[in-house]
């Protein structure tokens, strides 16, 4: 099984929906053009990054009630398509969610469970926190969706992995920071490559990363967008700073190579991992161990 | 000697992203065009260069203000950093109008008073040409002295965007030098030029290369002051440093509005600069 995905590395304006959403229609009609079965763009894409008190205003409900999620949908008759975005449930909660659609239907929304609060990150206070992370069957195969922070915590992925998962997709909006020492890339490029690479390996399955670009007030986004193969070989990379519509055909064979090669699937000890989660977790008493 | 964190960074990579920013942010706040104060200072130089960079050098409005008392010396490697880049220039004498004030109403004022005068008409006479050129000021302070808070209140610390005001000062040196400010200026002392043999390094009693160091561990690393001093800098030094840091974060943020309505700006009214573009 092959398809082709499509790394759609975009700029944002902020807090404007209808014209982030021109954006992604243009790009959708560009990567199909071009051939691509998949298109993904970044964490929020259609509001940008740092929303704060335009939280309610660019909230959306993912259906069809909804005009702007009516055209996306429509485009995603022709080709499969994940969007970030600010979701309201019917409580009028917010959530940092991205929407995996198909066929003119919702197959999957992943709501942010690590909402990064600290330093220079406020996510906490303006959403709610998800609580579910599950892998989904999509026309191509089992994937699993991850934003951002969410892949700086290790557990994540592995869920995903465990419930079958066998490509990552990684919507980010990470503001580039770490200058000294001196080194080719960003510190923020740096560590987020390697993690990214490292899961592809550590877990045999793909990694697709999708990050932005542009400013936020005095924030960059450095984007560098990339995608690895289930031994960890990156495939295919984006340029770093700029906007890109980055293709690459992805060949499903590679999980069969990769895990006669390196069967770590096959020996995962799920039980022994869940015997002694149970005892770490019951251990309060350790000041070492975990809150809940 | 005290350990040392090497702080020179990739000039390429920070020059594509302050080039960048400045680009961005000036066309998204609806301009095409800014305006500096340049003074012949490594700074001010700096983000010359990089507004040209950005947008063309016949979309930057260098403008250069000496006062009576101003080394030729600034003027002249102002007029350097106009030849270097292609940009437009504007000189503009503070003297009458700082004298007129200071005779008339300020007699007594003593060198720091008049500098701060100096420093305030000069962001005037920014402005103003902001208004008339059409162009954003682009700020020039950086960021050992914006943390130390060197500066002066509504004077050099006024712009609407600054591209160096996260590089340390030998940080501004190295990029000074990548982008092609003439070596002159990256080399000289640096100076406020407020009054006659004015050296900052003089005024604050220690070395910008000290400075950035002990700055450097205490903001970016997170040291505690104790532990920098257990890196081997002196214990009166990093205080007296740490001290500067805390008494002058006034001059960092917005003042104070007193809260009173449930939504108030500054407390719980959270919007970007850059809203809706």
């Amino acid at each position: 099984m092959k398809f082709t995905i499509a790394l759609a590395q975009t700029d944002a304006t902020l807090g404007v929906v209808e014209a982030n959403l021109e954006t992604h229609l243009h790009l959708i009609r560009e990567a199909r053009q071009q051939g691509a079965d998949l298109v993904v763009f970044p964490e929020l894409s259609l509001t940008g990054y740092i929303v704060q008190d335009l939280v309610p205003q660019v909230a959306l409900e993912p259906h069809n009630a909804d005009p702007a999620f009516t055209t996306l949908l429509e485009a995603s008759r022709s080709v499969d398509v994940v969007v970030g975005f600010v979701e309201a449930d019917t409580r009028y909660r917010f959530y940092n969610s991205s929407a995996y659609l198909s066929q003119g239907r919702v197959v999957h929304i992943h709501r942010k469970v690590y909402l990064p609060t600290y330093g220079m990150f406020d996510e906490g206070r303006f959403f709610a926190w998800g609580d579910h992370v599950e892998a989904f069957d999509t026309r191509f195969g089992r994937f699993g969706m991850l934003i951002c922070e969410d892949f700086w915590h290790v557990s994540p992925p592995y869920l995903l992995w465990l419930d079958g998962a066998d490509l990552l997709l990684l919507p980010t909006a990470s503001p580039g920071r770490g200058i000294v020492p001196a080194r080719e890339r960003l510190d923020t490029a740096r560590w987020v490559e390697n993690v990214v690479q490292a899961y592809a390996g550590l877990f045999t399955v793909f990694t697709a990363l999708v990050n932005r670009v542009g400013y936020e007030d005095g924030i960059h986004f450095w984007g560098g967008s990339a995608l690895f193969g289930p031994d960890g070989t990156p495939l295919v990379q984006a340029p770093y700073h700029e906007p890109a519509l980055t293709l690459h055909t992805v060949d499903l064979r590679a999980l069969h190579r990769a895990r006669a090669r390196l069967p770590l699937l096959r020996d995962e000890r799920t039980a022994l991992f869940q015997r002694e989660l149970a005892r770490i977790l019951s251990r309060r008493d350790l000041p070492h161990a975990p809150h809940l | 000697m005290p350990e040392t964190v090497d702080l020179s960074i990739n000039t390429a990579l920070v020059r594509r992203i302050l080039v960048g920013f400045l680009r961005r942010e000036i066309r998204r706040a609806g301009f095409d065009r800014a305006v500096v104060g340049v003074s012949g200072g490594v700074d001010s130089a700096l983000a010359c260069f990089l507004a040209a960079e950005a947008l063309g050098p016949e979309n930057v409005l260098a403008v250069r203000m000496p006062y009576r008392t101003s080394s030729p010396q600034s003027y002249e490697h102002g007029g350097l950093v106009v030849a270097a880049t292609g940009v437009r220039e504007r000189t503009v004498d503070i003297t009458p109008m700082v004298d007129a004030y200071l005779e008339r109403y300020a007699t007594d004022a003593s060198p720091v008073r008049r500098g701060n005068v100096m420093a305030r008409m000069r962001m005037l006479v920014l402005y103003d040409h902001s208004a008339s050129f059409g162009g954003l000021v682009v700020g020039t302070s950086n960021k050992t002295e914006i943390l130390l808070g060197y500066s002066t209140l509504y004077g050099d610390s006024a712009y609407a965007l600054n591209p160096i005001g996260d590089l340390y000062k030998t940080q501004v040196w190295q990029l000074a030098a990548a982008v092609g400010v003439p070596e002159v200026i990256v080399h000289k002392p640096p100076s406020a030029d407020l009054w006659a043999g004015q050296t900052d390094e003089g005024e604050l009693g220690f070395s910008y290369r000290l400075a950035d160091q002990i700055l450097y561990h205490l903001v970016d690393l997170r040291y505690t002051p104790d532990d920098v001093v257990a890196l081997g800098y002196d214990a009166a030094l990093v205080q007296r440093i740490w001290e500067r840091v805390r008494r002058n974060h006034y001059k960092r943020l917005p003042p104070p509005i007193a809260k009173l309505s449930h939504r108030t700006v500054g407390y719980d009214f959270w919007y970007l600069r850059d809203w809706g573009t």
